[in-house]
């Protein structure tokens, strides 16, 4: 009998390496993205959040951004569209560019009105669906050409809540349950016809049956825009995601098609987060 | 260690275990034959039934993780590498109870009138398998890649085999019954070569998350 072998512990891992942080942390090279985060650094009075992150998002596909609490993905997400310009004594650095144009110089309307956020929990005003619905448009000016159940009703079919809701589109928009009020949400943030949508942990307040359909109706949505979703739901990043994103302490990990992250990604940073190991 | 990872330790510990016994059947398979020995191939017979118990228990344990943990990157590669060896590992232990039982028949014969040599084709099956196990043990890609590389020299030798043996029943039809039985020992030895290939290319996987069974360009990573 040959010798037998050897008891190493298991799971070794020895193409992983930690991470230096100079080098690029994104594998996906995108040609003319239809967003880019250029040398990121955002600052909370002296607290820095976020760490010289560059990101590229593709149009037409779903960028999820993982990590985990405090990593800075949020942050970054909000500083997409200049949301955290609402909050006091905060610092951004660097460029962030929608079709080439850096965002951080134009009209901040004119920006949220092309780049939709929903929240983590549903926030309807509290008004009808259809005047939940209506708002966006009706200030922005979008009706000129278009009768206003026209545009509730396209914006409810393409958030899938159309058949749900539609003989009781003047009732409150509270009515209605948790999940359809967050795709309530969506399709408001579709009425004005964003061309990226952000969204943050849009499902952590859903059950698993409004959380699929959420899932399913983000899929759908990519034809029409580019989506980045931050989720703690690494489940939720594999199955919507075409890239994913890892943050951790501020700064961009690793960024690579989803399926190279779920499978075998480069640093351990991510390998010790996804697979449970992490702290 | 947190609980989880005791149940992804178990479950390469059992792989190991399984591992090791299926190598101990493929050697005893291989005495049996070059020795005449019976116990070593009634052993082999014996261990059968352990290691097929042995490739259910480990199935058991790769569906919970998938169940309960959703195993992703190494762990995902360990599952997956796991369910796939156990299959190969359970194959190679009927291989060698094949064998252990064509040695039993032809201990019952008389010798063949010249000598068909089975040791380097036996060397080399067993070495495939120890190698294989032992690159699953050490996560070594490198060395699971040798092994992919014998693959051949495997063929070679059961051809050769091959070609003396049908000469030989040619000559000699009264060498049939005894021939074909050797033939058979020949082609489970190449076929306990073909399985370690198998492990050497999970042992790819689980290692480096590369599929080498496929052309480079449609590697995901």
């Amino acid at each position: 009998m040959g010798t037998s072998p050897a008891r190493i512990t298991p799971n070794a891992s020895p193409t992983k390496m930690p991470t230096t942080h100079t080098e690029n942390q994104s594998q996906v090279q995108t040609a003319t993205p239809k967003m880019r985060a250029s040398n990121i650094n955002f600052y909370y009075g002296s607290f820095k959040a976020l760490h010289d992150v560059s990101l590229d998002f593709a149009a037409n596909k779903v960028t999820a951004l993982i990590g985990p609490s405090g990593c800075g993905k949020s942050t970054f997400l909000r500083n997409l569209n200049r949301i955290n310009e609402t909050l006091r004594d905060t610092r951004i650095e660097g460029e962030i560019t929608l079709d080439g144009e850096n965002i951080l110089d134009k009209d901040v309307t004119e920006i949220r009105r092309r780049i939709g956020m929903v929240f983590q929990r549903p926030n309807p005003f509290p008004k009808s669906i259809f005047e939940n619905i209506i708002y966006g448009p009706r200030i922005n000016g979008l009706l000129k050409n278009r009768s206003a159940a026209e545009v509730v009703e396209q914006s409810l079919r393409r958030a899938a809540l159309w058949d749900e809701v539609k003989d009781k589109l003047h009732d409150s928009a509270y009515a209605i349950s948790g999940g359809q009020q967050q795709r309530l949400c969506i399709a408001r943030a579709l009425a004005v016809d964003p061309e990226v949508l952000l969204l943050d942990e849009p499902c952590s307040a859903l059950d698993p049956i409004a959380t699929a359909k959420i899932e399913d109706l983000l899929v759908s949505l990519k034809h029409q825009c580019t989506i980045v979703i931050v989720t703690h739901n690494m489940q939720q990043a594999a199955r919507v995601a075409d890239t994913t994103g890892f943050f951790l302490l501020g700064k961009l990990i690793e960024h690579d098609k989803t399926d190279v992250i779920f499978k075998n990604p480069a640093k351990k940073e991510t390998e010790d987060y996804i697979t449970g190991r992490f702290g | 260690m947190r609980p989880f990872e005791e149940e992804f330790e178990l479950l390469n510990d059992t792989l190991q275990e399984m591992g090791a016994l299926v190598a101990h059947s493929v050697h005893r398979s291989v005495l049996s034959l070059v020795e005449k020995n019976e116990d070593y191939a009634h052993q082999v017979i014996r261990d059968e039934s352990r290691i097929d118990q042995m490739e259910i228990q480990i199935d058991d344990l790769a569906a919970s993780l998938i169940v309960r943990e959703q195993p992703v990157a190494r762990d995902m590669r360990l599952v997956v590498a796991a369910i796939k060896i156990s299959t190969d590992l359970e194959r190679m232990g009927d291989l060698a109870v094949h064998i252990a039982e064509r040695a039993l028949s032809l201990m019952t014969q008389p010798p063949l009138p010249e000598t068909v040599n089975f040791g380097e084709l036996s060397s080399l099956a067993e070495s495939m398998v120890l190698s294989s196990l032992d690159s699953f043990v050490k996560r070594d890609a490198q060395a699971a890649r040798g092994v992919l590389e014998q693959d051949d020299r495997v063929d070679r030798h059961r051809n050769a085999i091959q070609h003396q043996l049908t000469q030989l029943m040619q000559k000699d039809p009264s060498t049939v019954t005894r021939a074909i039985d050797y033939l058979i020992v020949a082609r489970k030895l190449e076929r306990i070569g073909d399985h370690a290939t198998n492990i050497a290319e999970d042992v790819i996987f689980l290692a480096q998350g590369v599929d080498v069974r496929r052309p480079r360009e449609a590697q995901v990573a």
